[in-house]
Order: C-alpha cells, then sequence, then structure tokens
C-alpha cells in the first residue's frame, strides 16, 4: 500500500537557521511543494549539498540528506547515483561552492550528464562567511574583501552550465514562487542533469542583488519568460527579441510594425541558441527566465551499468574462484 | 621447446639478473617475461622494475634507462636481491647507470653496436667502456644485437625500427639458454600479444638468441636453478598493485558489497585503477573522476549508498583527500585509501619508492581526526591486507588508510593462492529496524554507528561535516557534545582490534622492527646475522594504528631496538611516543630499496 506525501512530510524537525527574510526560505517551501506533487517517496529522495548558506538546505528536508564538504557536493552525488541510480537526488548549492572552490567539479557532472538536480542559489556574495564577493559578484563590487572594489570579471551560470555541455540548463528567481516550481518540475522530468540557476536574496549581506529585475515595476521590462517553441516577447507584449545575424536584438512590437511572428521562437532542444540567450544580459536585454537548455543525452549512470551488465552478460559473473585464480598458475605438491 | 647442448650444466642456488636499457628498449616486457618463465618452472622469486618518470626520455640518455631486475631461486627469498650476477646492458647509458650494482666477476651482455661515439656522447662518456678497462673483472660479452636480430627475421619485410623492437626478445633468448629457461611461455604470450608478422619476428629473435648463445665460445657453460620447495598449493606470479585489486574485490565479495573504485590516475598506483577497471565481471563501478578530491568524494558518496567505496592514490594524492576523510571520519563511514607511497615531498620522485607517508596517514589531517592505518609487507601481502582494509572499515565504520609503495606495487612474487573458503566471511547488515533506531546509536563492541542505506523507509536522516550530537547526529556546537564526539571516534578507533605482534628470532637482545615494503630486506638480513651466530630478532608491524596490544611489551623485552626506514624516522617517532622506548632509526631516504646488506650492516653496528 503506498502511502500519500503531503508537503508537511518533506519538513524535518530541525530549526531552520537561516536569516529572516533569506530568499532560501522560499525555495525551501517551493522544493518542498514540488516533491509532495511529485509523491517522491521520502526513503528515496535524497539531498545533497556543500558548504554555505543554501549548503544547509538538507537539514531541512525530512528525506536522506548528506551536508557534505565546500564545493564537493557533486562528487559525492556522482559516486551515490552511479552505485544507487534507483533514488532521486537533488543537489544543492551555491554560486562559490559551484562556481569556485567546486567548479571542477560542476563542469564534470554536467559533461558527464550525471541524472541530478542541481539547484544553485546564486545570491552574488558570500553569506556564511560573512560577505566577501564571490564568482558571480559584478565587477568594482566593493565588500569586506575588496573594499576599493573587486577585480574579478563575474561568471554566468547559464552560459558557463551551457559550455559544459549541460544538457538542461534553467533559471529562475527566488521569489517567483510558480515558475520555479515549474521549472523543479522539469528539472526533475529531465533524465541527466539539470542545472538550475535561483537568484537569490541574501538580504543581510547583499541586499537587493536582484531587485533591478525582479521587482514588480520593472519585471516585465527586464525579464523574458522563455516559453518552448513560442516567440520570445516581453514587456506585456510590447517588445521582443529579434536575431540579427548571430547578435539578437530587443525591437518594439505593434502598431503596424512588428510582430510576434518577426521575433526569435524559443526552441530548448538548439544548443546554438541557447549560447545566445543565456548571453542576454540586463540592462541590454531582459533576462531570460525559465528553461534555456534541454536536450536528451545517455545519462552516466545508466552507462555505468549498462556497461557492467554488457559485461557480466557476456563473460558471466565473476565468481571468488576465477578471480582469485585469474593469470597462469602452477601447482605445487 | 628444449634444444640438447654440448655444454655442461651446473646446479646452483640462486640467481639475481637485471635487464636495463632505454625505457622504449622493453626490459620491463622481457623482464617480466623471465618471470613468468621462472615462476611456472617452480622458482620462487622476487621482481623489482625500475623505470624513469619519463615515458621516453632522449634514447640513449641516462635519464632514459629503464631496469628491471629479477631474484629467482631454488629456496624462500625475500627481496629482489642486492646485487645483480648477470647485467643485460642494451647502450652504454644502460651500463654506466647499473655496472656499479653488479657483482664483481659478474656477467654483463652488451649491445656492442651502440658503443659507439655518438652514444658515449648521450650517455655523458668519452672513452669506450669495453676498451677502457673498466670493465676488468667481470665477464663481458658482446653481442650484435641489432644485426644479429635482423638476421633471425630477414624475409617477413621488417623496417629497421620493426627490428629493432624485436631485440629484446633476442636478448631474452639468450638468457633463457643461461639459465636452462623453457621457452614455451614465452611464445605463447608472444603469440597472444602481438599480430603476424610482428609474432613471427618475435619468436625467431627469441628462438635466435637462444641458439646462438648455444654456439658462442664465451658461454662455455649454462646453469638452472631447480624449483623451490614451496608449500603445497595452487601458485601465481603476483605483483602488489594487481594483489591489493584482487584483494578489495574478493573481500567486497565476502561482505556482499559492490566494489566502487573512484580514482585519479597517478603513479605509481594507476594500475590499481586499469585491474579493476576489467573487473566488471564481478559488478565494480569504476570511476576516472576528475581529480583527487572528486575520487574520493565519489567513493565516500558510494560508501553512504551502500557499496564499498575505494579509493587509491599516492602522496600528492592524498595531500587532496585529506579534507574529505575528514568527511569519511564525522560521518562514520566505510571507505578504504590506499596510498601507494612514492618519493616526496611535492611531485618528489614518481616513479621512486619511499615510506614518508606513515605521519601523513596517521596525522594528517585538520581536527582529532583518528582513522584506522595499516601496511602492506610484500607484493602478495597487499590481497592480505587489502582484505584487512575491507574488514575494519566495514566492521567499524571508518575509513582505513591501506599503505603500500612503488617497491611493493611493482614488484612481483608467487602467491600462494588461498581457497576462497578459506577467506573469512566479512558479511554486512545493513540497518533497517526503526525500533530505537537513531543515525548515532553505536553498536557497544565496536563503537560503530549502523549502516542505513537511503532508500530505507522511516530512518530518513541527516548527516554531514558539522560536529554531531551524540546518538541523535543532529547538529550541535555544545562544548561538552564537541568534546564527547572527539573522546568516541578516538576510542572507536583505539578500540580495532588487531593481531598482536610477532617476533620471529632470538628474544630479549636486538630487535629490528619494521613496516612496509622493508620487510623482506629485514627478513633476509636479520636470517643472515643469526646464521652467523648473532642475537638478533625481527618483529614487522601491519597494524600502524592503532598499534598491536603487544607492541610496548615486545619492545620493552629487549635490549636495544632499531627500526630501518625509508624516512627519516616516522615509525620511531611513533613507537617512542606510544611506548617511551629508545627505538634508534636506521634511515634510508634514496627512493631505492634498503639492501640486505645496509640493514646487516645495522645489525653488526649493534652488536
Amino acid at each position: 500500500m503506498s502511502r500519500t506525501y503531503t508537503k508537511k512530510d518533506y519538513m524535518s524537525d530541525q530549526i531552520i537557521r537561516w536569516c529572516p527574510g533569506c530568499g532560501d526560505y522560499s525555495i525551501l517551501s517551493q522544493a518542498q511543494t514540488v516533491f509532495s506533487e511529485l509523491q517522491i517517496p521520502t526513503e528515496n529522495l535524497v539531498v545533497i549539498s556543500g558548504i554555505g548558506c543554501s549548503s544547509r538546505f538538507p537539514y531541512y528536508v525530512n528525506s536522506y540528506g548528506f551536508h557534505t564538504i565546500h564545493g564537493r557536493a557533486a562528487t559525492i552525488a556522482t559516486g551515490l547515483k552511479m552505485s544507487r541510480p534507483e533514488l532521486s537526488v537533488w543537489m544543492v548549492t551555491g554560486d562559490g561552492d559551484a562556481l569556485s572552490i567546486g567548479g571542477n567539479h560542476t563542469a564534470h557532472v554536467l559533461r558527464r550528464n550525471v541524472d541530478l538536480q542541481i539547484l544553485l542559489f546564486n545570491n552574488r556574495i558570500y553569506g556564511l562567511t560573512k560577505g566577501q564577493y564571490s564568482p558571480t559578484s559584478e565587477q568594482g563590487k566593493k565588500t569586506k574583501s575588496t573594499p576599493f572594489g573587486s577585480l574579478d570579471h563575474p561568471f554566468n551560470p547559464a552560459a558557463f552550465a551551457l559550455g559544459c555541455d549541460a544538457t538542461f540548463v534553467a533559471r529562475t528567481v527566488d521569489i517567483f514562487t510558480k515558475d520555479q516550481r515549474d521549472v523543479m518540475h522539469a528539472a526533475y522530468a529531465h533524465k541527466g542533469a539539470s542545472f538550475v540557476e535561483i537568484y537569490q536574496n541574501c538580504n543581510i549581506f547583499n541586499d537587493g542583488a536582484w531587485d533591478a529585475l525582479t521587482e514588480k515595476v520593472t519585471r516585465e521590462e527586464r525579464v523574458l519568460m522563455l516559453k518552448h517553441g513560442e516567440p520570445m516577447i516581453f514587456a506585456g507584449g510590447r517588445k521582443g527579441i529579434r536575431l540579427n545575424g548571430l547578435r539578437p536584438e530587443v525591437v518594439e512590437l505593434g502598431e503596424g510594425g512588428l510582430g510576434p511572428d518577426d521575433c526569435l521562437k524559443h526552441d530548448e532542444t538548439d544548443p546554438y541558441l541557447a549560447a545566445i540567450i543565456a548571453r542576454m544580459d540586463f540592462p541590454e536585454f531582459p533576462v531570460p527566465m525559465g528553461v534555456i537548455h534541454r536536450r536528451e543525452r545517455p545519462t552516466y549512470e545508466v552507462l555505468a551499468n549498462e556497461q557492467i551488465e554488457a559485461v557480466q552478460a557476456r563473460s558471466g559473473k565473476g565468481t571468488l574462484q576465477k578471480l582469485l585464480l585469474g593469470g597462469e598458475t602452477w601447482k605445487v605438491d | 621447446m628444449h634444444s640438447e647442448s654440448s655444454k655442461p650444466l651446473h646446479t646452483i642456488d640462486s640467481v639475481v639478473i637485471r635487464f636495463a636499457g632505454d625505457s622504449g628498449d622493453g626490459m620491463q616486457i622481457v623482464g617480466s617475461q623471465f618471470t613468468n618463465t621462472s615462476a611456472l618452472f617452480g622458482n620462487d622469486l622476487a621482481t623489482f622494475p625500475d623505470f624513469p618518470a619519463e615515458i621516453r626520455a632522449p634514447a640513449g640518455t641516462l635519464a632514459g634507462v629503464s631496469g628491471f631486475q629479477l631474484h629467482f631461486a631454488a629456496h624462500d627469498i625475500y627481496t629482489p636481491g642486492d646485487q645483480p650476477e648477470v647485467l643485460i646492458a642494451m647502450n652504454p647509458a644502460a651500463l654506466r647507470v647499473n655496472i656499479k650494482d653488479l657483482k664483481k666477476g659478474g656477467l654483463v651482455i652488451v649491445n656492442q653496436e651502440k658503443f659507439i661515439p655518438r652514444e658515449f656522447e648521450k650517455a655523458g662518456i668519452t672513452v669506450n667502456p669495453l676498451e677502457d678497462g673498466s670493465l676488468e673483472g667481470y665477464n663481458v660479452v658482446k653481442i650484435d644485437l641489432q644485426k644479429s636480430t635482423k638476421e633471425a627475421v630477414e624475409g617477413l619485410g621488417l623496417g629497421t625500427k620493426e627490428i629493432d623492437r624485436c631485440k629484446n626478445f633476442y636478448a631474452l633468448g639468450m638468457t633463457y639458454w643461461l639459465y636452462h629457461r623453457p621457452m614455451e611461455a614465452t611464445e605463447r604470450w608472444i603469440q597472444e600479444k602481438f599480430k603476424q608478422p610482428y609474432q613471427e619476428a618475435n619468436i625467431r629473435a627469441l628462438r635466435a638468441g637462444y641458439h646462438l648463445a648455444e654456439t658462442l665460445e664465451v658461454f662455455h657453460e649454462r646453469f638452472e636453478v631447480p624449483a623451490a620447495k614451496l608449500e603445497a598449493g595452487t601458485y601465481r606470479n603476483i605483483m602488489g598493485n594487481q594483489a591489493t585489486a584482487i584483494g578489495l574485490v574478493a573481500a567486497a565479495e565476502k561482505a556482499g558489497l559492490r566494489v566502487f573504485y573512484g580514482s585519479y590516475p597517478i603513479t605509481p598506483a594507476s594500475d590499481i585503477l586499469h585491474y579493476l577497471a576489467g573487473m566488471k565481471s564481478y559488478g565494480v563501478y569504476t570511476f576516472q573522476a576528475e581529480d583527487e578530491i572528486a575520487a574520493i568524494g565519489s567513493a565516500i558518496g558510494a560508501s553512504y549508498g551502500g557499496s564499498l567505496g575505494v579509493t587509491a592514490t599516492s602522496g600528492p594524492g592524498m595531500a587532496l583527500k585529506t579534507e574529505a576523510m575528514g568527511l569519511a571520519i564525522m560521518t562514520e563511514l566505510p571507505l578504504v585509501i590506499v596510498n601507494v607511497q612514492r618519493g616526496g615531498p611535492s611531485t618528489g620522485l614518481p616513479t621512486k619508492t619511499e615510506q614518508a607517508d606513515l605521519f601523513q596517514a596517521i596525522y594528517g589531517r585538520n581536527g582529532e581526526a583518528p582513522l584506522a592505518v595499516i601496511s602492506a609487507s610484500t607484493p602478495a601481502d597487499c590481497f592480505h591486507m587489502a582484505f584487512e582494509a575491507v574488514r575494519i572499515a566495514t566492521r567499524y565504520m571508518c575509513p582505513v588508510i591501506l599503505l603500500t609503495d612503488g617497491y611493493l606495487a611493482n614488484g612481483s612474487e608467487p602467491w600462494k593462492v588461498p581457497d576462497p573458503d578459506s577467506l573469512p566471511d566479512l558479511s554486512v547488515a545493513f540497518h533497517t529496524a526503526k525500533e530505537g533506531w537513531r543515525p548515532y546509536n553505536r553498536d557497544a563492541a565496536t563503537l560503530a554507528r549502523a549502516w542505513v542505506r537511503p532508500g530505507t523507509p522511516g530512518l530518513e536522516h541527516r548527516i554531514g561535516g558539522i560536529e554531531k550530537e551524540d546518538g541523535t547526529g543532529n547538529v550541535s556546537y555544545d562544548p561538552d557534545n564537541h568534546e564527547k564526539m572527539v573522546k568516541i571516534r578516538q576510542a572507536k578507533i583505539d578500540g580495532i582490534e588487531v593481531p598482536d605482534l610477532e617476533v620471529t628470532g632470538d628474544p630479549g637482545e636486538l630487535l629490528v622492527v619494521g613496516w612496509g615494503s622493508t620487510y623482506g630486506s629485514i627478513r633476509a638480513a636479520v636470517e643472515l646475522a643469526r646464521s652467523r651466530g648473532y642475537k638478533v630478532a625481527q618483529a614487522h608491524i601491519r597494524y600502524l594504528n592503532p598499534l598491536p596490544k603487544n607492541t610496548e611489551a615486545v619492545l620493552k623485552s629487549f635490549k636495544t631496538v632499531i627500526c630501518p626506514e625509508m624516512n627519516l624516522g616516522q615509525l620511531a617517532t611513533v613507537l617512542r611516543a606510544k611506548t617511551l622506548v629508545d627505538v634508534q632509526t636506521v634511515s634510508k631516504v634514496k627512493g631505492k630499496a634498503f639492501t640486505v646488506a645496509e640493514i646487516f650492516a645495522a645489525i653488526q653496528a649493534k652488536q
């Protein structure tokens, strides 16, 4: 008899220790809602994180959870998923965890296409170490470690993921609750490494980092909600994205001029298109949200297990006797 | 194929032979062929390959010299031999590097075509060593290898370079004649390994070398080393890394677990990955990770999932894995970490052996981070200690470091294959019962927490690197709890049951204590010393953390304790700290194993 799970079933008994007002609360809540909508049995759900504020996430989910070490969640998740492919493994990480100390592992887990849901909370700051700039902080940012402004050019996480040949790249915002859940559903449905960048507000050390995009009054103008197969239009239908050669451009729509049909159509499966739109950034462009790219490619854990099964089917399962007596042997009487 | 010879055949007890040439000359191949043939013949043997870190250093240079030493005997032997009695030198550089090791009066077979000014220059010499009297006192045999090989393979349409690649078999054939070895096993190997016409060419070269030796006047006699009287049983020749791989898989079978091996290629550990990657029929997962950290991380993830997580590396890789070992200690998951030690620090001497990672293994982590440390003593012992590593890791839910080294990894010896049923049962029972369970409840005897696999209903829980509350495993910053947990983790490791330290030899006077690959040299030196009337004993420590319970009593029962180590005295320091016995270091840190003579001299010095 299978039981039914409610959102509450995914809440652990631990007191949540994020700062009041932190964007992480919303993400936790959306994820718990999605888990219940998907009816993932709590025993088959594993949340694996690295280090940072976001990485406290597993403690608050009533499932199996592993709060690992800085930057290494992808490695532990890879070992687990390869050897236990039936589990639903979600990885929670942050901009520093995934793109700075763990950048190498992020690159490789994406190219290998291990079937994980990777939620990257991007707040453009180091929160847990109390306010140093992160690899996604804007250049020139003044922080505790950069009193005269940071010198580093920031990463664009989605472009990074596409550069790693990720098979699923999406972007959403902590306060866009419905869109966030939609993206999580899509990430779960995708077989392979699903990379989800979530713009998240750190109200203590980098408050308002995303306000320019996400404030209700400006949102329409500055965010482009992507829908597969539909033209890229925003600002309530008044503006669209058109391709001029290989470069996108913002065009005004309506009044005898251009219409939606003149705009670029979103095709999630096209890696070339993904490369173009992932780079669109405020203020020149609206920032694309939703599923930027999604395509099928065999997953790593399936390939690994199939290879073992193929060898066993061909040459039989190994026995201890065979193992010990392999190679040339001789007898001494 | 044995041709009858007109020359007298003498029976001798043992021989040490060394093949030396350019790293592209195929010396490792002929060395392992001679080894295989001698093993099948029934000799006891020990081998040691010695090759440069460069894959193909410029041909003819000292940096490019690759060697393979084999000691085969009609009795039990423990080392590849201090000094070769026979040296095959394919060029002047190989001669120059190796001649100083050759026993006085020994036999040198040289490829004289290479003894020309151009080659001398590459070897950094100005005069021909075949003519300057420097080989006086040795028995020198000069062969035109290239020319002879060319004649042997004539008609097969091979180019100069291809002919050049067969000449190692020509040299091997000569040594087969000299030591009355059958050629069948090597011919079988050539047939399996090479396509035509190379198969035919190599076999012809091998046979031609054999026959040439028969006709050469300088070879007026030949030798035979009879089979050794080994314990009855089935044997195979085994290299250390291979034994480690087999031991891990055998133990996992006995535990009912699958091996998950996460690894990043590094000399001299990579062969473990190569062996395990071929063992898919045993359900072994091998994962060539993006780096050393990912290698151990993936193994921890697999252990968390209920597999046997294993990673192996060498010194620099150990340094990178350190933080993750702490995680495995904190989360109390089973994990086997093999360190095939090499010369350090930093990149150090990648292809040379050393024992200088003992401190790193026992102490090298942040915080109070105890784990089990064990070591293998001989190439075949790698099997048993890998098996032990799995036993300890799964029984005590802790990481175990198995220390081997380059000397063991690449060395080989005959291994008496154990009966599968005689291997201890290591069955693991995953915990599934909800009643009374908490993530950090412990077994009263072992202090191990239960192994709960994700997927087990009702036992959902969280673990991580932050300090755990006793019992619940919840995050805790409580000062008293931290101290308590530190002490529990230490007590768990201290309480690991390990066999007592065994002593062989004479009680009371002089003890030679060692660990790891020095076993053979120490044993041979102690036996030699005792045969000459010295009162001396040997104790070899295989379990380094925790130490065997009787360690202190054993050390204190001797007037003098010396400890030969390929480091500046790491075990001696540990023993002094733990037992307050004045253990005296005999140190060698040259990237080379101790010779028997060196340890014998250390014993003599204490008389």
